[in-house]
């Protein structure tokens, strides 16, 4: 048993069957989408319900991205966090290290369970939409693997400030095209790759990078997500014999965090805390959907969107591409009205501090989304016991962020 | 008669058009539609990200939107072109976040109130109806659900199932104002929906030019066309009502002599 089991009042029995999260997800697609949206749906049915399909998935995950990632105890964080703590609080903290994984970052993951289905639905083009690049370079580097085209969306402005991630996509085979519409960042991508999947139906995947758009995305990438989580609560039961006291997560879409969180949904003595991005303040420019925002329709779901009385979309800020977007993956919307997951933000400032503190105490880079996370835990260990664990996961690592923490530092490179 | 439903038994197909209301002088460029022939004005709901629009609807929200257009404004428009335009039907036609961001009821409630016949809502599919359908049929405004080439002969009843009006065919798989599709397949899709229901078929998406008009007006009730007036209002910013009310005048001709 990996995870508590399952009973009819569980947090983890969501979506219902018409992909709602209490009031959250559905499928808002324009009626040339619905018809492969409901394909989508019934060959997921079945694909979960195939041995040999899991039995794929384990083994590429096993062999080509590397997992389990291993789980890590940071002792000179915990140490350095110590230092500001009020006597006997200082929290021990421990890294999920999915930014080891092949490709640098949790994305991979869901990329392989989704070429997997796509193949298994006959479909011979991939499209995908990419925020920070992790997601266009985990699906260029599925779509290498497998021989199939593929084609990534990408924001202009993403494009100037995440230059190796787009020519890693070039590398590996695949097209990247640039968004100018809007801001030119991940929302506006995504509003391309939607508009070339409605045009491509008959031969197009549509592989979405977070647990966000219409049913049953948000439920499938998640369940490909979740083998961060319960490798987790199966390696932290073994190592140490007890369950964390706090799992903390960065959440743009939300991806690496609900599939760190919903393994650990029904364990009542595990409090979680999703961190989005307050890039320059909340009362300022920044990317908080649920902090800053209220519920709406975008992308295929109902969820919390940054928008005006009106009902039309802001733009988002943060310094991580990865979190520059104004919504949130529905399943979070709805964790955050039923209490289950507490919810906190994190600036571009705070963020550059703790990622510079990661890379000086543990000799990690981290990516700037999950800098966003330990600069959370950061702040929640000096006020927690010393005997008290808290979980973060390390969704990306910081290779591809080095241009822009040394504009950010005033560093020439 | 209601007015929707009486453009479409005319002794000729119905000529439908669209601009986005807030881009140029709209209350004019309605004007110079209705002058020019349309039986049935879509007026376009400016959105943020109008996932499936081409380039030239998608630059006409841009604009309309950069000049602060609100809800307020369009209903304020739709206001005014009832009180001017007593008897030619009004859709509005527009992305589910500003549709149902108030409520469904909110909005039908407007739509009733500024004399709109019908809406077209792009996102929400029959799937999630209860968002804006059951608020929209209470308040008697046509739902416009919109059939593509991707409805099969079993999905065609869900669709159908709370749509009146009329039925909007999609006649490409794809975003407005681009390629257009085989006569062939829209001639077949058109007998397909036929078969499915009494509604009449308007059909759009990539209908530009007069001839293309006459060909859709031979099969099926109305002729839908959007991007290439948008264009006009792009070309000719505040001065596009001449230019519109001509070229709508050039398709209404088209039309009526289709089936001669």
């Amino acid at each position: 048993m990996t995870t508590a089991e399952l009973t009819p009042n569980s947090f983890r029995n969501q979506p219902d069957e018409r992909g709602h999260f209490g009031q959250f997800g559905g499928r808002y697609v324009a009626e040339t989408l619905m018809p492969l949206v409901l394909d989508l749906e019934r060959e997921y049915r079945a694909a979960q319900a195939d041995p040999a399909f899991q039995a794929q998935f384990d083994d590429l995950l096993e062999h080509y991205v590397g997992r389990p990632s291993p789980l890590y105890y940071a002792e000179r964080l915990t140490e350095e966090c110590r230092k500001d703590a009020p006597a006997g609080k200082g929290a021990q903290i421990w890294f999920k290290r999915d930014e080891l994984n092949h490709t640098g970052a949790h994305k991979i993951n869901n990329c392989i369970g989704q070429i997997l289905l796509a193949m298994r639905m006959g479909k011979t083009r991939i499209i995908a939409e990419t925020g920070a690049g992790q997601h266009g370079v985990a699906t260029a580097t599925v779509c290498a693997r497998f021989g199939l085209p593929c084609f990534i969306y990408m924001g202009a402005k993403d494009i100037s400030r995440q230059q190796p991630n787009v020519f890693r996509m070039r590398l590996l085979g695949a097209e990247v095209i640039p968004v100018t519409s809007g801001a030119g960042t991940l929302k506006d991508a995504m509003n391309e790759g939607l508009r070339d999947w409605v045009a491509n139906v008959h031969d197009t995947f549509y592989i979405i990078g977070t647990a966000a758009g219409p049913h049953p995305y948000p439920e499938l990438v998640r369940d490909f997500q979740s083998v961060i989580g319960k490798e987790a609560r199966a390696q932290m039961l073994s190592r140490i014999n007890r369950l964390p006291d706090l799992l903390v997560a960065a959440i743009g879409g939300g991806s690496n965090a609900i599939g760190l969180f919903h393994p650990f949904l029904d364990d009542a003595d595990v409090e979680m805390l999703g961190i989005e991005a307050a890039g320059h303040g909340l009362d300022k420019e920044h990317a908080a959907s649920l902090a800053g925002g209220r519920p709406g329709i975008l992308h295929g779901n109902k969820t919390y969107l940054l928008q005006d009385e009106d009902g039309q979309i802001d733009e988002a800020h943060s310094i991580s591409a990865g979190l520059d977007y104004p919504g949130i993956g529905p399943e979070h919307s709805w964790l955050k009205e039923i209490g289950r997951v507490r919810y906190d933000s994190v600036t571009d400032k705070e963020a550059l501090d703790a990622f510079q503190l990661l890379c000086r105490t543990e000799g990690i880079i981290p990516a700037l989304e999950p800098a966003h996370a330990i600069a959370a835990v950061a702040r929640e260990a000096v006020k927690m016991d010393r005997d008290q664990i808290i979980l973060a996961n390390l969704c990306g690592r910081g290779d591809k962020d080095i241009f822009t923490v040394a504009e950010a530092l005033g560093t020439v490179i | 008669m209601p007015r929707l439903s009486s453009a479409f038994t005319k002794a000729h197909p119905a000529l439908v058009t669209f601009i986005t209301a807030g881009d140029g002088d709209t209350a004019a460029n309605l004007d110079a539609l209705v002058a020019g022939g349309a039986d049935v004005i879509e007026l376009g709901m400016p959105f943020t990200d109008p996932m499936a629009d081409g380039p030239a609807i998608q630059e006409a929200n841009i604009r309309s939107l950069a000049k602060g257009t609100t809800t307020a404004d369009i209903f304020a428009l739709a206001t005014a072109f009832r009180a001017k335009h007593p008897d030619v039907p009004l859709v509005l036609m527009g992305y589910a976040n500003p549709m149902t961001i108030r409520g469904g009821d909110w909005f039908a409630a407007q739509c009733t109130n500024a004399g709109v016949d019908g809406v077209i809502c792009v996102d929400v599919p029959p799937e999630e109806d209860p968002e804006l359908g059951p608020a929209l049929r209470s308040a008697g405004v046509d739902l416009i659900r919109l059939a593509t080439p991707t409805s099969d002969a079993a999905r065609l009843p869900t669709i159908l199932d709370g749509s009146s009006g009329f039925v909007y065919y999609v006649s490409v798989a794809g975003i407005t104002g681009k390629q257009q599709a085989a006569q062939a397949s829209i001639e077949d899709a058109v007998a397909r929906l036929k078969i499915a229901t009494n509604l009449p078929i308007a059909v759009g998406f990539g209908v530009r030019t007069p001839e293309q008009a006459a060909a859709i007006a031979r099969v099926a009730d109305g002729v839908v066309v959007g991007s290439a007036l948008v264009e006009l209002v792009a070309q000719h910013g505040d001065n596009a009502a001449g230019p519109l009310r001509d070229y709508v005048a050039s398709l209404k001709a088209a039309i009526n002599s289709a089936r001669a």
